[in-house]
């Protein structure tokens, strides 16, 4: 069971990192990006906008945090 | 044609820094420890790699085109943004940067501290030597796997890969030592620029959207995340010098 939960904890921190948010974010906007594509909507802007502000929104958290 | 470029370019830089961080765990072991089981654990590790990329690339290479790019897109993405996001916290004086001559000089001390080996294989420096070179070569195998089978191009990817690890190890035997004049922070930042750009159009593609200007477009998404990452980066160094300058006035 240890080498489970071991197993299961190093594929989470590579795959999904210190900040699940972003990870989660990015879920929801693929998720997005899907459901108007499959309802005659073209939308490419979405994934780009919705990287732009997760990437802002955790960098300045972890900077907040780290300065703090 | 810029899409191939471009995988190859960051295929390459994204094994090269892994390379360099893997040849300073090696050296520190074996210029302590011996070679003879140091190389034995670089070769079972290399081994075990190969082993991962030859298993799963042409097995994913099976799955459907948009399926396989929206579940590398995805991945690309979380972990391209876990190195994008590192770099600019670190060009931003937020999170102290890499230093080779301090893993270097820290393996080294650890290796030496260990006990000695007793029978004919030391088994510290081989299992040193394999974690090292299996821990850092499987975010290599992950990128040349997301990259190869997304775009079909997986002799490609490998062949990147390979190509930095013969010009790391090259190198690293011409200075003798860890390379700690390389910069492995500016290579990260431009690999995470990149595996984020390539998780951007693949995941949107597999995600059923067609983008403007076909292959183009990941020209245009690479400037995108670049330029943004760059503005974040400098707005993180103002932040940080008014910080600074608030502190000494105090």
């Amino acid at each position: 069971m240890r080498y489970v939960v071991a197993f299961g904890r190093f594929w989470w921190n590579f795959i999904v990192g210190d900040d699940w948010r972003v990870a989660a974010g990015l879920a929801v906007a693929l998720a997005g990006t899907w459901t108007l594509a499959h309802h005659g909507v073209n939308a490419w802007w979405l994934l780009p906008i919705a990287v732009a502000l997760l990437l802002v929104g955790s960098v300045l958290r972890q900077a907040r945090s780290g300065a703090a | 044609m810029s899409s191939d470029v471009l995988l190859f370019f960051g295929t390459f830089l994204a094994s090269a820094v892994e390379a360099v961080e893997a040849l300073t765990i090696v050296l520190a072991v074996g210029v302590v420890r011996g070679w003879r089981s140091t190389l034995l654990g670089v070769g079972a590790a290399s081994v075990v790699l190969a082993a991962i990329i030859a298993a799963l690339g042409p097995a994913l290479q099976r799955i459907p085109i948009s399926t396989l790019r929206l579940v590398v897109g995805a991945l690309l993405l979380t972990f391209g943004m876990q190195w994008l996001r590192k770099a600019i916290l670190r060009a931003g004086g937020y999170k102290p940067l890499h230093d080779e001559a301090a893993a270097f000089a820290s393996g080294r001390a650890e290796a030496g501290s260990a006990a000695a080996a007793t029978g004919g294989t030391d088994w510290y420096s081989f299992t040193v030597a394999f974690k090292g070179v299996l821990l850092e070569g499987l975010e290599v195998a992950f990128i040349v796997i997301g990259f190869g089978s997304a775009q079909g191009k997986l002799g490609l990817a490998v062949g990147a890969a390979a190509a930095a690890v013969v010009v790391v190890v090259a190198v690293g035997l011409v200075v003798r030592g860890p390379l700690e004049r390389v910069p492995e922070n500016t290579l990260k930042f431009v690999v995470g620029v990149l595996l984020t750009s390539f998780g951007i159009f693949w995941g949107a593609e597999g995600a059923g959207v067609e983008w403007p200007g076909s292959d183009l477009a990941i020209l245009a998404v690479a400037g995108f995340v670049g330029l943004l990452s760059l503005v974040l980066t400098r707005g993180l160094r103002r932040g940080r010098q008014t910080v600074r300058a608030t502190e000494v006035q105090a």
